[in-house]
């Protein structure tokens, strides 16, 4: 932030980061780089690799559920020898632990905040960079010690076995399960270490959405993409701190004898009654005051994406930009005062819960909202059905459908009943994998000719989306039926109970479309690594979209502008006429005269590759 | 192609209509061959979630149809351009208001049921006057302190209690309470036919009522992991007949207390047991 350049508007400081050396050789440049592009870069691939050993880690739970205490198939007999190839209940618990905790922290949030935010945010500002270069590099190398520990914590006997929640006392007392006592702490420590990642990343975007806007670019003309990225940011930076200190309570818990969570006269596993004085709900709104926000730094990003890519696909502005971004600030601030809808069941004050309640209704509206809005903007526009298209309307379908869900969990009457059984999961998933994963494949499809400069395979691309839609809904939807008659989760064998042993066949067809929708994730593999080396070449606005990231060069250099942009108008200027295009750029003054007549059939500039339909 | 893309979006919300109301037919609803609750509260319960069912399934048949709609004319778009439309103040707050109306009925009419169930001062008077039994949940069962006949339930554990693992029985024809706790990790306890689910949190005692409206024995099931036998904590409420509980009380104590004569060693233990209460 050292040099001040007068803004040629007159709007708007430029504050420059603080200058780094354009790269020199290959380490500097693609290991420890400072450049954001790379970092973006290095973390979709990071994220991609974890979100293949979340996606295994999901298929064993599926497989012990359908085929319950039947040897698992290629891994069994080389893991469990002494059990046969089967499944133990303590590593089935491991499995569904490790499997929400590497999908949470390891994939969705890095590939959201580190993957998008570190590429799209200086490229959509117009800044040449992020405002802390080095601490963008260091929130990449702290995902690093995260995955060692949780590797190591599940390498462990015992490993981590509390879920992802992590409640007390199971988690707290290492004689709770037993072997878990180095693995949870080693859990607890991977936590830690995710949290200072997500932490230097969120005070750096803040940082560079404030200070670092290209001048022209007013709060209200960026994209909503970055408004998603930004009160991430924030939601991040202000509930982040809560989980930490929480964590370290807890490994003080583990390590030190404290006894935040645990009260006196516990007798577990045969041990001497515990001494303490705690208490393990405290525990609970802890970790929810961080988790429930967490949900929507899982969602908001790609909300605006999906507004973003949505909007250019159809060809027509975004409808109600404002209330578009007023309802995105209206989820993260009651986001804060929704937490207490985790714990209906928990033993709190009851009275709570009807506050609790009533902002968690309440949280529903603005998502409406955005529903409707969304609906609007493809309402009246040129729809063109490609990949990015399909996967943005995937994400609108399977939102709806998690989002009403979700008013069922609000209910606290009808909470209880659905309260930790299956119903939760689907709703869940629907959110997570149905909304969040479909934004992402579209996020990744729209702007893979920016971060590599080729195009994505269409027909790959579009198979890839089918299989993953069909078996994403076939795995997911069935799971409603199951909450429905009472299923509760984390179950390794839920047939032992009378009332839930002709549940078996529908498990087993979930079962079927997991495997379904993971094979097809190989699609999405090959497409990207073909694609990277081999893709058609794109020009520098593929997609003829408007946003400040498509006058750069593809992919960008250091400094990612060759000449500095200035903004002139909103994000979403599409259905105009400007010159023989329908979108005016945020760096155009006005719209180009119309071209003469016999010019008009001709609609290829000369950087475009061909799209297919 | 992109009228194919339509009918695909399309296929899926009407298999998901399709296989909900279908569902109560080939019972993949409420648990017991979709038998209502086993509680008038339950029933209740069951009515709020119909009510949030049906208001939902307008939603996402509303929706759904849109987005295809909309999809479909966008597929059919023969104009150059798309509507230049920016957005539209009236459509967004008809859009704010009338959901934000419903959810706020919602919430509002919820209340009610909600303090019936678990508002302690509105518990049901017979039901707090004698908590039937305490229920210690344990890595990995259930286990129940009933109070000896005639007497009331103690905070303390007392030497004529009767205990029992698994198996709870209570009276019907009445609303009876519990005292829930739990010796070691967090548990829950869950009755999917009355509905019924409140976590055991060590350190607290936790009061829980019902009454079931038909006699019957119902599947306990614990609902917060509570590690590797989480799954195993299988026990039944039973609920039967005033006499046959009495029954099954009397034969509890002989079961206890038979001392090989022919005796139950429990009245003198009983009595001592009152007098260090006094």
């Amino acid at each position: 932030m050292s040099v001040l350049n007068p803004s040629p508007t007159g709007l708007q400081p430029i504050l420059k980061p603080q200058a780094h050396h354009a790269p020199g050789n290959f380490i500097t440049k693609y290991i420890f780089s400072t450049d954001h592009k790379v970092i973006a870069i290095q973390f979709l691939f990071t994220t991609l690799l974890m979100m293949i050993v979340g996606g295994a880690l999901a298929l064993a739970v599926r497989w012990q559920l359908a085929f319950p205490w039947e040897s698992m198939p290629i891994v069994g007999p080389w893991l469990f020898a002494a059990e046969g190839g089967q499944i133990s209940p303590e590593f089935y618990t491991m499995l569904f632990t490790m499997h929400a905790t590497v999908m949470i922290f390891l994939v969705i949030i890095p590939i959201l905040a580190g993957t998008f935010g570190n590429f799209l945010i200086p490229l959509m500002i117009g800044a040449d960079d992020m405002a802390f270069p080095k601490l963008n590099m260091l929130s990449y190398w702290f995902m690093w010690p995260a995955i060692a520990c949780f590797g190591m914590s599940f390498a462990y006997a015992g490993g981590p076995a509390a879920g992802w929640t992590s409640y007390p006392i199971l988690a707290d007392l290492p004689q709770a399960a037993p072997g878990s006592g180095t693995a949870q702490t080693y859990w607890l420590l991977g936590v830690t270490f995710i949290g200072f990642s997500s932490m230097m990343g969120s005070i750096n975007y803040m940082t560079t959405i404030i200070n670092m806007r290209a001048p022209g670019m007013t709060f209200f003309r960026m994209p909503m993409t970055i408004w998603g990225l930004f009160i991430t940011a924030i939601l991040q930076a202000f509930a982040l701190p809560v989980l930490t200190a929480g964590g370290f309570m807890q490994v003080t818990d583990r390590l030190l004898g404290t006894c935040f969570f645990y009260p006196s006269g516990l007798v577990i596993n045969n041990a001497a009654p515990t001494v303490g004085g705690g208490q393990a709900l405290l525990w609970q709104h802890l970790f929810w005051f961080y988790s429930h926000p967490a949900v929507y730094i899982m969602l908001l990003p790609v909300m605006g994406m999906v507004s973003d890519m949505l909007s250019c696909m159809c060809r027509k502005p975004l409808f109600g930009y404002k209330p578009m971004v007023i309802s995105m600030s209206a989820i993260a601030s009651l986001g804060f005062i929704v937490w207490g809808h985790h714990m209906y069941t928990s033993g709190m004050n009851p009275a709570v819960g009807m506050a609790f309640m009533v902002a968690t209704m309440m949280i529903a509206l603005p998502s409406a909202v955005k529903t409707f809005n969304w609906t609007a903007t493809i309402w009246g526009g040129k729809v063109q059905f490609n990949t990015v298209t399909l996967n943005c309307i995937g994400f609108l379908s399977m939102f709806i459908v998690g989002g009403l869900s979700g008013i069922f969990m609000a209910a606290v009457p009808v909470d209880v009943y659905f309260h930790d059984t299956y119903f939760i999961v689907a709703h869940f998933h629907y959110v997570l994998f149905g909304a969040t994963l479909f934004g992402v494949f579209a996020a990744i499809q729209f702007w893979f000719p920016k971060m590599f400069g080729r195009m994505m395979n269409e027909k790959l691309g579009k198979t890839h989306f089918v299989l993953t839609f069909i078996g994403a809904n076939g795995t997911f939807f069935p799971m409603h039926f199951l909450g429905m008659q009472g299923m509760p989760r984390r179950y390794a064998d839920p047939y032992l109970h009378g009332y839930l042993e002709h549940l078996l066949p529908m498990n087993q067809f979930m079962t079927i479309s997991a495997i379904v929708m993971g094979a097809a994730q190989i699609l999405l593999f090959i497409n990207i690594f073909y694609s990277m080396f081999w893709g058609p070449k794109a020009g520098r606005n593929p997609w003829h979209a408007t946003t400040l990231e498509w006058t750069a060069p593809s992919p960008p250099p250091h400094g990612n502008f060759d000449v500095l942009p200035i903004v002139f108008h909103g994000p979403n200027e599409y259905a105009v006429h400007n010159g023989d295009h329908d979108f005016l750029m945020q760096t155009e003054k006005e719209c180009q005269p119309p071209k003469p007549a016999e010019a008009d059939e001709n609609n290829d500039t000369d950087n475009d590759q061909e799209q297919s339909s | 192609m992109g009228k194919g893309w339509c009918l695909f979006f399309l296929f899926w919300p009407i298999a998901a209509v399709v296989s909900c109301a279908m569902a109560p037919w080939i019972g993949w609803s409420f648990p017991y061959d979709n038998a209502q609750a086993a509680s008038n509260l339950g029933i209740r319960i069951d009515g709020l979630f119909y009510l949030i069912l049906i208001v939902t399934a307008i939603v996402f048949v509303g929706t759904q149809a849109a987005i295809v709609y909309a999809l479909w004319r966008g597929a059919n778009n023969r104009e150059e351009r798309a509507d230049c439309v920016h957005g539209n103040h009236k459509l967004e707050l008809v859009w704010s208001i009338i959901p934000g109306v419903i959810l706020l009925f919602l919430a509002i009419y919820q209340m009610n049921i909600w303090a019936d169930f678990r508002i302690k001062k509105f518990y049901p008077e017979v039901a707090v006057k004698a908590p039937i039994a305490e229920v210690t949940a344990r890595q990995f069962e259930w286990r129940f302190r009933y109070p000896a006949i005639g007497k009331k339930l103690q905070q303390k554990p007392q030497p004529d209690d009767l205990h029992s693992v698994n198996e709870l029985h209570v009276p019907f024809g009445k609303p009876v309470m519990i005292q829930l706790r739990s010796d070691d990790v967090q548990h829950s306890f869950f009755l999917p036919a009355l509905r019924i689910k409140q976590d055991a949190l060590p350190g607290l005692q936790i009061p829980v009522w019902f009454e079931a409206n038909k006699p019957g024995t119902y599947d306990l099931v614990c609902a917060e992991l509570c590690g590797w036998g989480h799954y195993k904590m299988k026990a039944h409420v039973i609920v039967q007949p005033e006499e046959e509980y009495q029954e099954y009380l009397k034969t509890l104590t002989e079961q206890q207390f038979y001392d090989g004569l022919g005796k139950i060693a429990a009245t003198e233990n009983g009595s001592e047991s009152e007098a260090t209460e006094k």
